[in-house]
């Protein structure tokens, strides 16, 4: 669980050093935590700043370029406005369950956080069946969509939460078989141990051609997961206000909305650890130096969260049937027969390795 | 066979929809539509179809091309324009000829709708293209469109 690079070592002598030993695990968790609470939040921010400016730039616009040197601080403010404003919520609402939907979603996205490798032993939780947790995680998002939708008395929420419902029940199959597809690669659900594998090789080489159409099944279904256009359905500007979360305001609004952001990070994120190799260099130039593993995690990342801002400003919404027949009649078939595509040449060795 | 096709052809028709998404995005830096209004105040131009507010273009020597034949003021459907005429002897040829006194426009009413200028025959209105119309008082709306002084441009007849 403690992982092994310097500082983290320093950290960990410096507290036991003051503290009887039974109550450091504890504090060392507590500590771990809310360095990665405040770290995915200003990441949660960047990305909402980004998706702005490559919307603009898509659009021809400039985008936010007031607030600091090119608009950098512009969501910080904005997250202060939302933190600064009234807590409103309807008449007949179900307070309890209103109140408790944003949480669910938070921490549901930020849980699902611990467990990615961002460098060689840069890691919170390294647990055995990693891929398995993650895709359990991510489903529980979908009962705080449903929960707000339910609860907030508004016939567009509800609309909108029971259609996430819907795709998100959905696409979550074609999530986990081509994650499936990956792990007949690898033989293994944990994290670090995918990434080991990758050393000769990344997932998306090894595999070639069923390890590409896994990997653009996954970002479909994963684009799809994370309700962003085209699959934004639940929060159809057009037709149902803003969706689940027409009715939160202040910082439960941004719960939501930071949820939204981290989720599509987290997307990016297992594509990266599965397909590309996760914080390991493209021929492994920078080996020699470790620490370099974070920033090329976050260069693939970033990458594939790019690629998702691209399908969102090309592509016009589906309707909920369209949305319906791409999973059950094109995804999951064509996933299916993959795997076994993918079994066969595992069986046959025909992998690509270096 | 036709499964195959249209995967192979929603395919392709993505990937077409994101190279032009993904042209616009690569050019967005030296094309950005955006104007930075109050910072580039001095060199912003609008472009010539705006339709700002209906001014008469007088030339060097004080003239005007509007006969006072009111066709603008009929033709504007809220009334923004109002023609004050008078019939006086022309000096020059003698005999007695409509000219206008005052071209009264109301920016305050008018729509922009361009019908006036359409229908104008010696082209004497056209659109401005300044757009910085507030004002703290509303009759400073109401202008009067022929300059003091001015007359009608010698051979621009009805
Ligand atoms: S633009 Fe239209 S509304 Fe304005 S003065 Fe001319 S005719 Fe009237
Ligand atoms: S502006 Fe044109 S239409 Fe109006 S009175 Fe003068 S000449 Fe006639």
């Amino acid at each position: 669980m403690y992982n092994s690079l310097i500082i983290t070592n320093n950290i960990h002598s410096w507290v036991v050093s003051w503290m009887p030993a039974a109550v450091t695990g504890i504090t060392e968790m507590i500590m771990i935590a809310l360095a990665y609470l405040t770290l995915f939040a200003v990441l949660g921010l960047f990305l909402v700043l980004m998706e702005r400016k490559v919307a603009a730039w898509f659009q021809l616009r400039i985008g936010p370029n007031r607030v600091g040197f090119f608009g950098m601080f512009q969501t910080i403010a904005d997250a202060l406005k939302l933190l600064s404003k009234e807590l409103t919520g309807t008449d007949k609402a179900d307070k309890f369950l209103y109140n408790l939907a944003p949480y669910f979603l938070i921490i549901s996205s930020l849980m699902a956080l611990a467990v990615f490798p961002f460098s060689q032993n840069l890691q919170a939780f390294d647990i055995n069946i990693g891929i398995f947790f993650l895709i359990a995680i991510s489903s529980i998002g979908v009962i705080g969509i449903l929960l707000g939708g339910w609860s907030s008395n508004n016939k567009f929420a509800l609309i909108g939460a029971m259609r996430s419902g819907v795709q998100t029940i959905s696409y979550e199959l074609s999530v986990g078989l081509s994650l499936l597809t990956m792990i007949l690669l690898t033989g293994s659900l944990q994290l670090s141990e995918i990434i080991e594998v990758q050393k000769s090789g990344w997932l998306i080489v090894q595999g070639h051609i069923p390890a590409v159409i896994a990997f653009m099944i996954y970002m479909i279904a994963g684009t799809a997961e994370t309700n962003r256009a085209p699959f934004d359905m639940v929060e159809a500007e057009s037709e149902l206000g803003a969706g689940f979360h027409t009715e939160y305001s202040g910082m439960k609004f941004a719960y939501f909305f930071l949820a939204e952001f981290i989720n599509m990070f987290i997307i990016a994120a297992i594509g990266t650890t599965v397909f590309f190799g996760g914080w390991l260099s493209p021929f492994g130039i920078t080996e020699s130096i470790p620490w370099l593993g974070v920033f090329w995690f976050f260069l693939k990342a970033f990458a594939l969260v790019f690629l998702m801002m691209w399908f969102r400003w090309t592509f016009p919404r589906l309707r909920v049937d369209q949305l319906l027949t791409l999973e059950w009649k094109y995804l999951l078939p064509i996933n299916l027969f993959n795997i076994v595509l993918m079994a066969i040449i595992v069986w046959l060795n025909f992998t690509i390795q270096f | 066979m036709s499964y195959f096709s249209d995967i192979y052809h929603g395919i392709r028709t993505l990937l077409t929809g994101m190279g032009v998404t993904g042209k616009y995005f690569l050019h967005s830096r030296k094309g950005a539509i955006t104007q930075q209004y109050p910072d580039n105040r001095d060199t912003l131009k609008m472009f010539e179809r705006f339709r700002g507010e209906v001014v008469m273009p007088h030339d060097e020597n004080n003239e005007h091309s509007c006969t006072g034949c009111q066709k603008c003021e009929i033709a504007c459907p809220n009334g923004s324009i109002e023609i004050i005429w008078d019939r006086q002897v022309d000096p020059e040829t003698g005999k007695k000829k409509k000219l206008i006194d005052k071209h009264i426009y109301h920016l305050g009413m008018c729509t922009q709708c361009g019908l006036c200028i359409d229908a104008c025959p010696s082209d004497a209105i056209k659109w401005a293209q300044n757009f910085e119309n507030a004002v703290y008082d509303r009759s400073q709306l109401t202008r009067v469109l022929n300059r003091p002084g001015s007359k009608v441009r010698a051979g621009v007849e009805e």
